[in-house]
C-alpha cells in the first residue's frame, strides 16, 4: 500500500467530517495534553531533565552497537535467549518458528509498536497461532481488524456504543450496558480464559536496560503482566534503539514517558524482566525470547536522521499536532501516525512507500516543542521533502510550477509585468479583496483566496517615499 | 535637521502582491519611531515556499538573491515572522556551502528583523499614549512564536496602543496555513482554521490580529460575517497611533 497525497487526504477528510470521531480526538488529545502539562510541571526542573534524557538517548544512539552487545551479553547470563532480527520478515520468523517448535496454538499479546510494524498477527495466524491482544485498546482495534489510530491510545477513535457492539459479535451476546465498568469486566472475563491457556506471552519493550539485560514494560492494565508471567514462554520484540546503558539512564527515560505521554508521573504498571523464573519463583516463564529488531533502524546511524532514533515513543507529538487532531490516525497508514510516524514511516518502510507523509505538516513545530528529547521533527520532514525533490519524486506538475515560480521570482521585471496582466486578467473573478472560484477550480475548496491588490506595494511605494512624515 | 536612522524594509511577496496596505503602514511605523526607510527595489521573495516544498536550489537562488539586494542595509525589517525566520535561521546553513555568500547570509541573518521585534528592542519605540481602543485577540504564528521567541513584542505593543488582549484557548495552535499544505491538503487545512476561528470567536473580540500575511489570509479566507475582523499587527498599531 502506498500512503499518497490522494489517500491521505481521502482518509482525512473523513476524520474531519465525523463529528463524533473528532469530538473523540480532542478530547482524549485534550486530556493527553493537559496532563502532560500538569505532570512535567510538578518536576523540580522539567527542562533539565529533558535536556538530561536528550544527552543520554544522543550518546547511547551514538554507541548503539556497544550497548546492544552489553545488553545481549547481561540477558543471556541472565538466562534470556538474544535474536537478531535484521527486518520485519526474519523478526516475524522468529516468533512463528518459536511457536511451531513448542506446539504453541494460542498467544497472548500485550500492546507492542514493534509487533504491529511487523505484521506478527498475520505471521502468527498465516503460522496456525492464534493471536489474542490483551491490551483493552489493542483487543479492541483487533475485534474491528483496524490499526492502531495513536501510539499510546490505539482506540482512541472508538464510541462505546461501536465498542458495545464490537464485544456483542465477539462474545454472541450484547452487553448489559456500554457503560465503561460494564465493557472492562466483559474484556476481563473473556481474556481472562485466554491468558491461562495460552501457550506463548508476546510483549514489546518500552526499554531494554543494558547492564542488567532487562527489558522494561510500561503498561496501565496489568494485562502486560499476565502475559509475560503466565505462559511458559515469554517473547519480547524490541527495536534496538530502545536500549538503556543503565538504570539511572532509565529512571530518567521513566521519569519523563508516562509524563509526556498520558500526564502520569509512573504508569500503573512498571515491569522489570530479568531472564526466565529463577528457582523459588512462584511465577513466571520457563523460557524467555528477546528479538532486537533493526528494521531500517541502522540505516539511520550517521545520517541527518539519526535523532529519531533517539524517540521514546511517548506520543506527545500526536496530541499536540494540529494535522493528526484533525486526520486522525489511519490517514498515515502506519502503525506510526502523527509528526513522528511522518517521519518514521519513510524513514524505516521507505519514501517511495509513504510520499504524502513529508507533507503532512505545516512545519508549526508544536512536535519539537513537547518532544522530551526535543527531536526536531520539522527539520526532518523539510529533509524528506528535499529529498523527493533530488530523487525526482515530485509530480512533474508541481516540478514545473515550482520551478516556473522560482524563475519569475528572481526576474523582478517578470515579476512586475506577470503581476500586472494577471491584476487585470482576475478582474471577472474578484470580489472584495478575494478571488471567487467555481468550487471545481478552486485548490483551497471552500477557503476564499486572495485576490492580487490592484497595486502592488512596489507600485505605490513612489508616492508614499514622497509622502510627509 | 539631524540625520536620521536608516533601515530597509523587505516588504516580503505577500505584502507587495495581495496586502500592500501593510507594507505602507509598516513605512509609517519606522518613520514614526525615527527611521528612513529605503526600499530596495529588486526585491520579490525569500525563497521560503520553495524551501518548504523540498526545492533547495530554487530556494538557495532566491536567497543569495536576496543576500545581494540587502548587502549594504545598515538593517532589514520585515512585517512577517515567518520570513525573518527564514532569512535569520535558514539562510545561514542553506548557504553555507557556497564561499561567495556563507559569510553575507549569516550577517543579513543577524541584521534582519521582524517588525514588532525591531520596534521595540532597536528602535526603542514608545508608542503614543492611546485612548482605551477595545479587545484584541492575537494569534501566534508558528515560526515567530517557535523559532524566533516573539510573542511578548507583537502583545506588549498591542497593549501599549490601548488595546485590551482576550488570550483564545490556543493561541499558538496553527492556524493551518502551511504555505503549499494549504492547497496540497485543503479539507485539514481548512478544518485547521476553522477551529483557530473558532477559538478566536470564543474570546468574543471584535478584532484578531496577527504577524503574519499567510496566517492573515489563511484566516480570511474562512473568515464568516459574524467573526472578528482579521488584521495585521502592522495595519493595528499604525491606525492606533495616528
Amino acid at each position: 500500500m502506498t500512503v499518497t497525497i490522494a489517500s491521505f487526504r481521502k482518509e482525512a477528510a473523513t476524520a474531519v467530517g465525523d463529528a463524533h470521531l473528532q469530538v473523540a480526538l480532542e478530547t482524549a488529545t485534550g486530556h493527553f495534553r493537559d496532563g502532560r502539562s500538569e505532570a512535567l510541571a510538578e518536576l523540580p526542573d522539567a527542562e533539565a531533565l529533558r535536556d538530561h534524557l536528550k544527552a543520554v538517548r544522543a550518546a547511547t544512539i551514538a554507541r548503539l552497537a556497544d550497548h546492544l552487545e552489553t545488553f545481549e551479553r547481561n540477558a543471556i547470563a541472565a538466562g534470556a535467549h538474544v535474536h537478531w532480527a535484521r527486518d520485519a520478515a526474519e523478526a516475524a520468523h522468529t516468533v512463528t518458528e518459536l511457536a511451531r517448535a513448542r506446539g504453541v496454538r494460542l498467544a497472548t499479546k500485550s500492546k507492542s509498536m514493534a509487533t504491529e510494524e511487523i505484521h506478527l498477527n498475520q505471521a502468527l495466524r498465516a503460522a496456525g497461532v492464534e493471536p489474542v491482544e490483551t491490551d483493552l485498546g489493542e483487543w479492541i482495534i483487533q475485534l474491528a481488524e483496524e490499526p492502531p489510530y495513536h501510539i499510546i491510545a490505539p482506540a482512541i477513535h472508538k464510541t462505546r456504543d461501536q465498542v458495545a457492539a464490537l464485544f456483542a459479535a465477539e462474545t454472541g451476546a450484547p452487553p448489559a450496558d456500554d457503560d465503561i465498568a460494564t465493557l472492562t469486566a466483559i474484556a476481563r472475563r473473556e481474556l481472562r480464559q485466554r491468558f491461562l491457556n495460552a501457550g506463548m506471552g508476546i510483549s514489546g519493550g518500552n526499554l531494554a536496560v543494558a547492564e542488567t539485560g532487562s527489558i522494561v514494560l510500561v503498561t496501565n492494565e496489568g494485562n502486560g503482566r499476565m502475559v509475560t508471567s503466565l505462559p511458559p514462554l515469554h517473547v519480547a520484540v524490541i527495536g534496538i534503539e530502545k536500549v538503556a546503558p543503565t538504570w539511572d539512564d532509565a529512571a530518567a527515560w521513566l521519569s519523563l514517558l508516562a509524563r509526556s505521554a498520558t500526564g502520569q508521573p509512573l504508569s500503573i504498571y512498571t515491569t522489570v524482566i530479568t531472564g526466565p523464573a529463577q528457582e523459588g519463583d512462584v511465577d513466571g516463564p520457563a523460557e524467555v525470547h528477546i528479538i532486537l529488531l533493526d528494521n531500517g533502524r541502522s540505516r539511520l546511524l550517521g545520517t541527518e536522521y539519526e535523532e529519531v532514533l533517539q524517540c521514546i515513543r511517548c506520543g506527545a507529538c500526536l496530541n499536540i499536532c494540529p494535522v493528526y487532531r484533525e486526520a486522525g490516525g489511519h490517514a498515515y497508514g502506519s502503525p506510526y501516525s502523527g509528526p513522528i510516524g511522518a517521519v518514521v514511516s519513510p524513514l524505516l518502510f521507505g519514501l517511495e512507500n509513504y510520499p504524502a507523509l513529508p507533507h503532512a505538516s505545516t512545519l508549526c513545530g508544536a512536535c519539537q516543542d513537547v518532544c522530551p528529547v526535543r527531536i526536531d521533527l520539522p527539520r526532518m520532514l523539510l529533509a524528506l521533502r528535499a529529498e523527493e525533490v533530488s530523487h525526482g519524486l515530485a509530480s512533474p506538475a508541481e516540478t514545473v510550477m515550482e520551478k516556473g515560480a522560482a524563475f519569475i521570482l528572481a526576474h523582478e521585471r517578470l515579476l512586475r509585468w506577470g503581476r500586472r496582466l494577471l491584476a487585470l486578467g482576475q478582474l471577472p473573478l474578484v470580489a472584495g479583496r478575494q478571488l471567487q472560484l467555481p468550487p471545481n477550480l478552486n485548490p483551497a475548496q471552500e477557503r476564499r483566496l486572495p485576490a492580487l491588490a490592484p497595486r502592488s506595494f512596489h507600485e505605490i511605494w513612489p508616492e508614499l517615499e514622497d509622502e510627509d512624515v | 535637521m539631524v540625520a536620521r536612522k536608516e533601515v530597509s524594509l523587505f516588504v516580503t511577496c505577500l505584502v507587495d502582491q495581495v496586502i500592500p496596505e501593510v507594507g505602507v503602514a509598516a513605512v509609517r511605523l519606522l518613520r514614526r519611531a525615527g527611521y528612513q526607510v529605503a526600499f530596495p527595489q529588486e526585491q520579490t521573495c525569500c525563497g521560503q515556499p520553495f524551501f518548504n516544498s523540498g526545492f533547495q536550489e530554487q530556494a538557495r537562488t532566491l536567497a543569495a538573491r536576496t543576500v545581494d539586494i540587502f548587502a549594504d542595509a545598515p538593517a532589514v525589517v520585515l512585517p512577517s515572522g515567518s520570513c525573518t525566520t527564514m532569512i535569520r535561521k535558514e539562510y545561514p546553513h542553506l548557504l553555507a556551502g557556497n564561499p561567495r555568500y556563507a559569510y553575507r547570509a549569516r550577517r543579513l541573518a543577524r541584521k534582519s528583523f521582524e517588525l514588532s521585534e525591531f520596534l521595540l528592542h532597536q528602535a526603542g519605540w514608545q508608542p503614543p499614549t492611546s485612548t482605551p481602543r477595545g479587545a484584541v485577540t492575537y494569534h501566534d504564528s508558528c515560526h515567530m512564536c517557535r523559532m524566533l521567541g516573539l510573542g511578548a513584542e507583537p502583545r506588549l505593543l498591542l497593549a501599549q496602543t490601548g488595546h485590551e488582549l482576550v488570550e483564545m484557548a490556543e493561541p499558538d495552535r496553527c492556524c493551518g496555513f502551511g504555505g503549499v499544505f494549504s492547497i496540497r491538503m485543503p479539507e485539514i487545512s481548512n478544518a485547521m482554521t476553522t477551529d483557530k476561528l473558532d477559538q478566536a470567536a470564543d474570546t468574543g473580540a471584535p478584532l484578531l490580529v496577527t504577524a503574519d500575511p499567510g496566517c492573515l489570509l489563511q484566516m480570511r479566507g474562512l473568515a464568516g460575517e459574524k467573526g472578528p475582523s482579521i488584521q495585521h499587527l502592522a495595519t493595528v498599531l499604525e491606525e492606533a497611533t495616528r
